[in-house]
């Protein structure tokens, strides 16, 4: 039963070697799907491309049904797999200053990396800027901690929250997902832009 | 000329539908290896760490942020999951670029703007971002999307918070990208 670290299958240091794993998995799905170029990325919020969220929601739908099937089959502990602590105004206002910093240098840190791999000059010097602001983020820590720490309403699943059964909030997500997939095409026509 | 275009977007790239379904793979393998998902700001964070505590280790001591990391993360920062994956990151992402012929050296940036401007604002975007992934205990991949696999509250409410404030922000921005 997995997680296979939490049930001593393997390791700790078999499992950084298989995070090693994963990662090269990741990095090369996220640069074979186009996530190397900030013009692929930035697209999505122009619609002249929007591969940033098919691949996105694609992702996060298939990953969600895969544990609730793993769970259904007592192929994984639901309760020994890591779920995100939810911290009311660091997540809306770190999201906010994400989401700026996106619009601004076209990448995210993971796709920066992805970037940079193949030789992305812009990507390195987003990179470079990630470390200076996880810096500025460690050295001014006491203003801002807490904000970081207020409103702490301990790790709940949003399923919960809203009253349904996992299974009927993954059904919600799929729905949205396929239409905001039908937006995306739609807007993939509507609004083209030439190749640079 | 449409039909042209259409070609050169798609070249190279895999389907976006399937690359979906394969990163989602990706990221249930590491659920189910080692209970937790995806992420990349938290590299850079162990990275920043250990080269603070390496070049001044006096102000490591005395500072708070260095001090609750140590204690949440123990003494090694480099030894940690996202710090494998991320190397990792780097060697898939180099693959999968040199068999589809894309690896070059380059500014990748509008005909409309200079170099100089594209390099000036991913430094920018960098910066922010960067703050922004220590604020909201995660990026794109450890905040919003494994948050969104396991259905975490925080992880949707940062995903909208990333995504609606880029689309908010676009307008001000569209010269660097159309």
């Amino acid at each position: 039963m997995g997680p296979l670290v939490s049930y001593d299958h393997i390791s700790a240091d078999t499992n950084l070697l298989l995070a090693f794993i994963i990662g090269i998995g990741f990095g090369f799905v996220l640069e074979s799907s186009g996530f190397s170029s900030s013009r692929k990325l930035a697209g999505v919020f122009y619609g002249y491309d929007t591969v940033v969220l098919k691949v996105f929601f694609t992702a996060a739908i298939t990953a969600m049904l895969g544990l609730l099937f793993f769970s259904l089959f007592g192929w994984i502990d639901l309760d020994m797999v890591y779920v995100n602590p939810t911290y009311l105004y660091s997540a809306i206002g770190g999201g906010v200053i994400m989401g700026i910093g996106f619009i601004m240098g076209g990448y995210c840190p993971g796709t920066s990396f992805c970037g940079a791999s193949i030789g992305k000059i812009d990507a390195f010097v987003f990179i470079g800027g990630l470390f200076l602001g996880v810096l500025i983020f460690a050295e001014g820590y006491p203003l801002w901690e807490e904000f970081f720490k207020a409103k702490f309403l301990g790790d709940p699943k949003i399923s919960s929250a809203l009253g349904l059964s996992d299974g009927i909030f993954a059904f919600g997500v799929i729905l949205v997902a396929l239409g905001m997939f039908w937006v995306g095409e739609w807007a993939e026509k509507k609004f083209p832009q030439p190749e640079y | 000329m449409v039909k042209k275009e259409q070609t050169s977007k798609t070249a190279g790239y895999i389907n976006p539908y399937l690359g979906g379904v394969l990163l989602g793979l990706v990221l249930l393998a590491a659920f189910f290896v080692s209970g937790r998902g995806l992420g990349a700001s938290g590299a850079i964070k162990s990275t920043i760490v250990a080269t603070v505590d390496a070049v001044a280790p006096a102000h490591t001591e005395k500072t708070k942020f260095y001090q609750e990391e140590a204690a949440s993360h123990g003494e090694k920062p480099m030894k940690s999951w996202l710090v494998f994956e991320m190397m990792g990151v780097i060697v898939g992402g180099f693959l999968s670029g040199a068999l589809a012929g894309r690896l070059k050296l380059k500014v990748e940036h509008s005909p409309k703007i200079t170099s100089r401007r594209r390099l000036a604002f991913a430094l920018a975007g960098g910066i922010l971002f960067g703050f922004g992934s220590q604020l909201g205990r995660g990026c794109t991949s450890g905040s919003a999307l494994t948050g969104m696999g396991v259905m975490s509250m925080g992880g949707f409410i940062t995903m909208a918070a990333i995504f609606g404030t880029a689309f908010a922000m676009a307008y001000f921005f569209r010269k660097n990208w159309i």
